[in-house]
């Protein structure tokens, strides 16, 4: 059942997601989306001054990025004195593990068919073939369960970073992160809860599929139609989850250094930094995926675009329908990115207290709320 | 004086603005806007790229020291002194010597500044009674990597040196051209 072909087909998948999307992303947005988009809001010029071979590029300072990217991997990789060795050793992988694995489930594309495609009721159905799965690692039944499971278990990255250097500021960073986390994730959780009795399934890539219905005949079925609210507070407990501002006490630099990763150098601090930004991008990815249709192109199907209810308007060849779904999902992941981004640098950020406030006393009885309103509507329909 | 009271109108916590979303939303418009009109055409960005792009300094700018000449070339300094005895941070080192010429007497047999001393106070500038030493050259300090290199010596410091418009004093005025 397994064949060897399957077997190279998932490691190509796995490179190219992993290796080839969320880490270069991760790693460039972590330089351009920060330093030079922040740039341009505080109306400087950003990192430009690296050249190669005499040319300097103004515009998008990629060589300035490659350079500290080397840099990184050259510093010293400094330890102090009293840390655990063996747990300082392990957590920026232990931060990066989970954030890499995540990508497992999500859909960048449909499931390939491989004989005919059919068109019936705002769904693709495949006729005289197989539906092969090549455009996410796994297409997992159990899809949502296991973001929560592995987004829950990179608490322990950041909660040991801050416990093994044994330092103050990243013992603090470290508790805050890990309060903050829990926090949030019970709003994280309760919020999908809804999202969940409308699509009847936790598996992203059908949750995609269904959002392709349109409703009266011309509003996409976007889980966002279905559940506004949901998608606030998603979005602002995966905010929180990320670690990054307006909810960046765990790193506090006014305060803690740099928080849990504050005794970290070189590579290690990049692992951590990569993280985070690698869980950026899969916050835009989840996103997209729930609420905006994940591969989804409206009024596209698997033969062409129906703008009428009768027939095809617009003949579209398969694999350039399966090329536009791709374009679509990674422009719709790239959209919430850079919202994340500019939200980082329009906000204030939040004091400690206010964040348990938001998190326990308004989104957690919002979130509640909406539940049960989804559960009676969904009952009584 | 009677004292004036001015009331300022603090921000009223509406509903629009309690229900934070409309306000974040507002935030990131102005960020936005502000991001995408410095991304094309950099409209309000003033940083001088500098190393390519040089500020002219102001007429009386500070820059590193230079000796003056005379009409025929020769250190237009009479090592009186006045400069290294003003000098707060006692970076100006000079010997002088006997100058073969009766008008001119004194001149300096070595003339160094340690530019890492330097707090370019302008101080010497101030204190020489001839116009031998100025500080206009518009060339700002540059970094040393060597400590050796930044003392500079009468031959650099004349090398930045023009000839001075201001005639220079003394009795025996026709022998202060000639040639030694």
């Amino acid at each position: 059942m397994f064949s060897p072909i399957d077997f190279a087909i998932l490691l190509l998948k796995i490179g190219v997601i992993t290796l080839g999307f969320a880490l270069p992303i991760g790693g460039l947005l972590t330089l351009y989306g920060d330093r030079k988009l922040s740039a341009l809001i505080q109306n400087r010029v950003g990192p430009n001054r690296a050249k190669v071979f005499g040319i300097q590029s103004s515009l998008l300072s990629l060589p300035q990025f490659v350079a500290d990217g080397i840099k990184m991997l050259f510093k010293e990789d400094a330890m102090p004195d009293n840390a655990d060795r063996f747990w300082h050793f392990i957590a920026p992988a232990l931060a990066l593990l989970p954030a890499i694995t995540l990508w497992a489930v999500i859909p960048f594309g449909d499931l390939y068919c491989t004989g005919t495609v059919q068109v019936k009721d705002y769904m693709d159905v495949c006729v005289g073939g197989e539906q092969k799965n090549y455009f996410s690692i796994a297409n997992l039944d159990a899809g949502l369960l296991y973001v929560f499971a592995i987004s829950s278990i990179s608490v322990y990255g950041a909660a040991l970073a801050g416990w093994s250097t044994n330092s103050k500021f990243a013992l603090i960073g470290g508790l805050r992160s890990t309060a903050q986390m829990i926090s949030y994730e019970v709003t994280m959780g309760l919020s999908l809860a809804g999202t969940m009795l409308i699509y009847g399934t936790l598996n992203l890539n059908e949750m995609a599929q269904q959002q392709g219905a349109l409703l009266g005949g011309w509003l996409p079925a976007w889980g966002i139609v279905y559940q506004p609210v949901a998608f606030f507070l998603f979005f602002i407990a995966m905010m929180a989850e990320t670690k990054r501002a307006p909810f960046d006490v765990p790193e506090g630099e006014s305060e803690i250094v740099a928080g849990y990763f504050t005794e970290f150098s070189a590579l290690k601090f990049g692992a951590i930094q990569l993280s985070e930004y690698v869980g950026t991008i899969f916050v835009g990815a989840l996103v997209a995926t729930i609420f905006f249709g994940g591969w989804q192109v409206p009024f596209l199907y698997g033969d062409g675009f129906h703008f009428g209810s009768g027939g095809v308007d617009i003949a579209v060849p398969y694999e350039g329908v399966v090329a536009l779904r791709l374009v679509a999902f990674i422009a719709k992941t790239l959209f919430f990115v850079l919202l994340q981004f500019m939200l980082r640098w329009t906000l204030p950020r939040f004091r400690y207290d206010q964040i348990m406030n938001l998190g326990w006393k308004i989104l957690l009885p919002i979130s509640i709320a909406n539940l049960v309103i989804t559960a009676i509507i969904v009952l009584a329909f | 004086m009677s004292v004036t009271v001015r009331i300022t109108q603090r921000p009223e916590r509406t509903l629009r603005v309690q229900a934070y979303i409309p306000e974040v939303i507002r935030g990131l418009s102005v960020t936005t806007r502000q991001m995408l009109r410095n991304l094309f055409g950099g409209k309000d960005i003033t940083t001088i790229q500098y190393p390519e792009v040089k500020r002219r300094y102001p007429e009386r700018y500070r820059g590193l020291h230079r000796l003056m000449h005379r009409d025929d070339g020769q250190v237009r300094c009479v090592a009186c002194m006045c400069c290294s005895t003003a000098c707060p941070a006692n970076c100006i080192h000079i010997v002088a010597a006997e100058h073969d010429d009766n008008g001119i007497e004194k001149y300096p047999a070595t003339f160094v500044i340690d530019e890492l001393r330097c707090i370019v106070c302008g101080f010497c500038v101030e204190a020489c009674p001839c116009d031998a030493i100025r500080m206009d050259s518009g060339v700002h300090v540059q970094p040393f990597l060597d400590r050796d290199t930044a003392f500079f010596d009468k031959g650099e410091l004349l090398s930045r040196g023009t000839a001075s418009i201001a005639t220079q004093g003394g009795t025996f005025k026709g022998s202060s051209h000639s040639h030694h």
